[in-house]
């Protein structure tokens, strides 16, 4: 097989799936009756025209990529998080809990530790799944959905009940939302709405990029992913590291809902967590599970994200198209992986291509 | 007593959405596909099912034909959509957890699309009305209990026995089990493991799609976006709870409707308990579930989640 082959098929595979992408949204757009092009420009194009408009696309990166980059040690230590939502939940509840207890502990000290109690509420909240798929062999992904869900009931149960802010109590608004945060936890931000959580974000997927690839127990992780029976029998001992890697996913997951409460909300109220779970799993799976991958996906999907928020005002289009996108970006991400490494497809397409090359010159 | 037999007589018809489910979730695992997209098949199935009584009778009463026919676009759409899984985990032979996860979102992402655009808001359909069977459901305690429901419900429990006898007495129901236990086997025994595979997605896809319809048209008579929260996973739980067998499935399904109905008994207690913990039992009682069931797994199809390819010997 010719090198140039071998890159035109990977190419091809690629455009493929871009193309197949592409065409299941226009189906349904079609089905919209919308504008398909403009619907796309809108999504894609758009929102890069304004300086403001990128700084609220940042701003939806930054929880992604913390998300997506915890997801990803997961997924490479063999366990699929898609309990990130309920992780992040419980986070923006350590953190609210935190900043209520202690208003008046000066900045330096309150921030981290706010932040500190929000990862280590994520990290237990991820430990319940590791634990369970390790100890008793239950399936990661019921768990962790199920997880998502108590956490929401949970989150809505603090808000409306235990945090509930005492100024709606005394309205009789009766919004379930906390109080202004006190000032001690805020995040500084840099333009906009746009806050430091962007430097925590890069901050922490180079250093996830040191535990994968530069230490033993990044390697270990690799390795119970990538073969647990191989890992077990060179001596890894691979429920330690598949719960270790749920922990670390479910931190990342409440730290990213802490500096999202800290940098743009700044008090609990509902729907912070905006499915960014879901959405870190397309943008790990896009980013192909690599943290330098991850940040560029981040950018796309907050990109997207907030695109298609702008969709029902200038197309019509429903804001939730962009999960029919996440939903068929999953789809074919895992699909184009299997083709792309299959050998048995390439080599008969590789004989195909000969066997026209020597008609065409007969 | 009144409280028991109202239980009892709500926790039955909120089993139905459950159970159908997950009868088509075992026929997938029993041919060996994961289907962990049950959920986003069942939000489709709830919106198509009410989508055709709420065109046509805008809001306002409809022949019952109509909802049949929302019954049945549900279903041909799930089917369809466990097509378009199959493609994806029989065919490409992708992880089936992870495509799953992916047919899940693009399932409530389409649902949750169209219902903007055609529906709109909340908007209640008239849905099929309850149907008492005649001289049954006049008995005492047991006739509000079991025979005072609508007509879903007793096809429903009806369709258990068919799908025993679909899967223990019938030849599909045989080649179901074996692609699902050794594949090469039946493979060599001249059965098109990846027919049967389709067509027991095709099934279980249908089946999905009829409990949404089910859903949004006998028992909520509207769609909304949380309307399935969680069900279709719960679905997928109750075949592990039921090792794989629609009797026990049908328990399991009960089990957890029962857990569901909690709510209105704390209510009706009058026992001031925060809603929201009332609303977490069921899920919290799968966790719980998973935890004890998942040890003893003897009963599970042998090659449960592998793809199989025919081409390569392993």
């Amino acid at each position: 097989m010719s090198k140039g082959f071998k890159i035109a098929y990977k190419l091809g595979i690629i455009a493929v799936s871009i193309l197949a992408v592409i065409f299941i949204s226009s189906v349904i757009l079609v089905v919209l009756d919308a504008p398909i092009l403009k619907t796309f420009y809108t999504i894609c194009i758009m929102p890069l025209t304004r300086s403001l408009h990128i700084t609220e696309i940042l701003i939806r990166a930054i929880p992604l990529a913390i998300t997506a980059i915890g997801v990803s040690v997961a997924y490479r230590s063999g366990i699929i998080n898609i309990g990130a939502e309920g992780q992040m939940a419980m986070g923006i509840l350590a953190f609210t809990a935190t900043a209520l207890a202690l208003p008046d502990v000066p900045r330096p000290v309150l921030l981290p530790f706010a932040l500190l109690m929000a990862a280590l509420s994520g990290g237990i909240w991820g430990f319940i799944p590791g634990i369970l798929k390790a100890k008793l062999n239950v399936s990661e992904l019921l768990s962790t959905v199920m997880l998502n869900y108590i956490a929401a009931q949970f989150y809505t149960f603090c808000l409306r009940v235990v945090m509930m802010d005492p100024a709606e109590k005394m309205s009789g608004g009766g919004t379930p939302q906390s109080m202004r945060l006190t000032e001690n936890v805020w995040l500084s931000r840099i333009s906009g709405r746009l806050h430091y959580g962007i430097v925590i974000a890069v901050v922490l997927a180079v250093l996830i990029y040191i535990l994968l690839w530069k230490t033993t127990v990044g390697y270990k992780m690799r390795a119970s992913g990538s073969g647990a029976r191989a890992a077990r029998y060179g001596g890894i001992n691979v429920p330690l590291f598949v719960v270790a890697s749920m922990v670390i996913s479910g931190a990342f997951a409440g730290l990213a809902g802490g500096i999202e409460i800290a940098g743009v909300h700044r008090r609990a109220i509902e729907g912070i967590t905006n499915n960014y779970g879901f959405s870190a799993v397309v943008v790990a799976l896009f980013g192909g599970l690599h943290p330098l991958g991850i940040l560029p996906a981040s950018f796309f999907f907050g990109l997207m994200i907030y695109g298609s928020t702008l969709c029902p005002r200038q197309v019509g289009v429903p804001a939730n198209i962009v999960d029919v996108m996440q939903g068929v970006i999953i789809l074919v991400i895992v699909t184009s992986q299997m083709v792309l490494s299959d050998k048995y497809f390439q080599d008969r397409l590789w004989r195909k291509y000969q066997s026209f090359k020597k008609r065409k010159e007969a | 007593m009144d409280l028991v037999v109202n239980v009892l007589s709500m926790c039955i018809p909120f089993s139905v959405a459950l159970l159908l489910a997950s009868l088509g979730e075992m026929f997938n695992q029993r041919a060996g596909i994961f289907n962990l997209g049950c959920e986003g098949v069942m939000a489709m199935g709830a919106f198509s099912g009410m989508l055709v009584p709420f065109l046509v009778g805008h809001g306002g009463a409809v022949p019952m034909v109509y909802n049949a026919l929302g019954f049945l676009l549900a279903g041909v759409i799930g089917a369809l959509l466990g097509l378009l899984f199959g493609l994806v985990v029989i065919t490409f032979r992708a992880p089936q957890g992870i495509a799953g996860i992916g047919m899940q979102m693009f399932g409530v992402g389409v649902a949750g699309t169209l219902f903007r655009y055609f529906v709109g808001g909340t908007q209640s359909v008239p849905g099929v009305p309850s149907f008492p069977i005649p001289v049954l459901s006049k008995i005492p305690v047991l006739g509000k209990i079991f025979f005072s429901h609508n007509i879903v419900v007793y096809l429903a429990f009806l369709f258990v026995l068919l799908s025993n006898f679909i899967l223990f007495k019938t030849s599909w129901g045989l080649r179901v089990r074996a692609v699902g236990t050794h594949p090469r086997a039946a493979d060599s025994m001249g059965i098109n493991v990846t027919l049967t595979r389709y067509e027991s997605l095709l099934v279980g896809g249908a089946l999905a799609g009829i409990a949404g319809a089910y859903l949004s048209l006998c028992q909520a008579k509207m769609f909304s976006d949380e309307l399935i929260s969680g069900r279709g996973f719960i679905a997928v739980a109750l075949v592990y709870f039921g090792h794989w067998n629609p009797y026990k499935i049908m328990l399991g399904a009960l089990l957890f409707s029962l857990a569901q109905t909690f709510q209105s008994v704390v209510q009706g207690l009058g026992i001031s308990f925060p809603y929201e913990f009332a609303v977490m039992l069921p899920y919290i009682l799968v966790i719980v579930v998973l935890a004890f069931s998942s040890r003893d797994q003897k009963s599970a199809p042998a090659s449960l989640g592998k793809p199989f390819n025919r081409e390569i010997r392993t």
